[in-house]
């Protein structure tokens, strides 16, 4: 099982354009789903817990292996996620085809700029779907994404509100 | 550096690395983040690689990675253990239901606030819409929906680019 999870997100890695958030909805299909590693709410805190914690995004992946199969569970995702695109940044890096104005780099980030936009969207959707219904819980996701776009507000200070919401147990 | 980096490293990389320490130019910047970018991965973890490694080789590429990585793993990994000792409790389920409402929506948010600047990519707004589609309500393989959608993409603004020049 544990060398499954490795292979899992090692295939994962290069698929990983615009940042390992847009390979939410596959790792949710995978242990959640599939597997049944996770459950819906442990999965979802796992993102919660990376987001109010200083450092790269990229760290819920770190979360999500250790509450799925503890320390091991935690550097398989880590390592399987990181390994192959390091490896591939490197290599870009070395060659230097890596100037960035290149037709086919710009090709490549501007044909990829809508899919990961719609897997960012997919992310926040496929989280709610075991929220349907919970009014207040819903509520606080439309309020957060709607100051996300008009105010510039840390994401921190936003996380922490909603620590303070849900522990006074507004959100039932 | 990464532990300044509440909810994201990106903007505190810009500062140390062009104006504090002067290792980069702001044009140098830009361009290593673009790459950082394009390529898979988190940006700023391809950054750091990039960066190391051209100043120090493989060496400097290593310890930027583990620079960038090592404290801010230990502080979520305590933070997962402080969440699963207290998991049992109301309290807590509470807290995180909050936090976890709030993550979601700040995702959402960024894929909105991200729309704004696709106007020039009439296309891309199809394949956004055939990807969401896809992947949030069939729940498709992610592999499956970037070569159907991603690649078609890639392929067709390459295309138009060549054609505009």
């Amino acid at each position: 099982m544990l060398f499954d999870l490795l292979i899992h997100f090692l295939m994962l890695s290069l698929l990983a354009t615009g940042g390992a958030i847009s390979l939410a909805p596959e790792m949710h299909r995978y242990m959640v789903s599939e597997t049944g590693l996770l459950t819906d709410a442990q999965f979802t805190s796992s993102i919660a817990i990376a987001q109010s914690a200083p450092g790269p995004n990229i760290l819920f992946v770190t979360v999500l292996g250790w509450q799925a199969m503890g320390p091991w569970g935690a550097f398989a995702t880590t390592v399987g996620v990181m390994a192959p695109s390091a490896v591939l940044t490197l290599m870009v890096n070395r060659l230097s085809l890596s100037r960035s104005d290149t037709v086919w780099m710009r090709a490549l980030r501007e044909g990829l700029a809508p899919v990961v936009i719609a897997l960012m969207l997919a992310t926040a959707w496929i989280l709610s779907e075991s929220w349907w219904g919970e009014i207040g819980v819903l509520g606080l996701v439309a309020i957060t994404a709607m100051l996300t776009v008009v105010t510039r507000i840390a994401p921190v200070v936003l996380i922490a509100a909603g620590a303070v919401i849900g522990g006074l147990g507004l959100l039932g | 550096m990464a532990l300044q980096g509440f909810g994201g490293v990106l903007p505190i990389a810009e500062r140390v690395l062009v104006h504090q320490r002067r290792w980069m130019t702001p044009k140098e910047f830009v361009e290593s983040l673009a790459i950082a970018q394009s390529l898979p991965g988190p940006n700023i973890v391809n950054l750091a690689l990039m960066v190391g490694d051209r100043f120090f080789g493989l060496r400097g590429a290593v310890a930027a990675f583990i620079g960038m990585m090592a404290f801010p793993t230990v502080i979520v990994l305590l933070l997962t253990l402080l969440y699963q000792t207290y998991a049992e409790l109301e309290i807590t389920r509470r807290i995180l239901l909050g936090m976890s409402a709030v993550s979601v929506g700040l995702i959402a948010g960024m894929g909105l606030r991200l729309c704004r600047t696709q106007g020039h990519y009439r296309a891309g707004w199809l394949i956004g819409l055939g990807v969401f589609l896809l992947i949030a309500v069939m729940h498709k393989p992610l592999g499956m929906v970037l070569l159907a959608l991603g690649l078609p993409s890639f392929l067709l603004r390459w295309w138009q680019m060549r054609r505009s020049v």
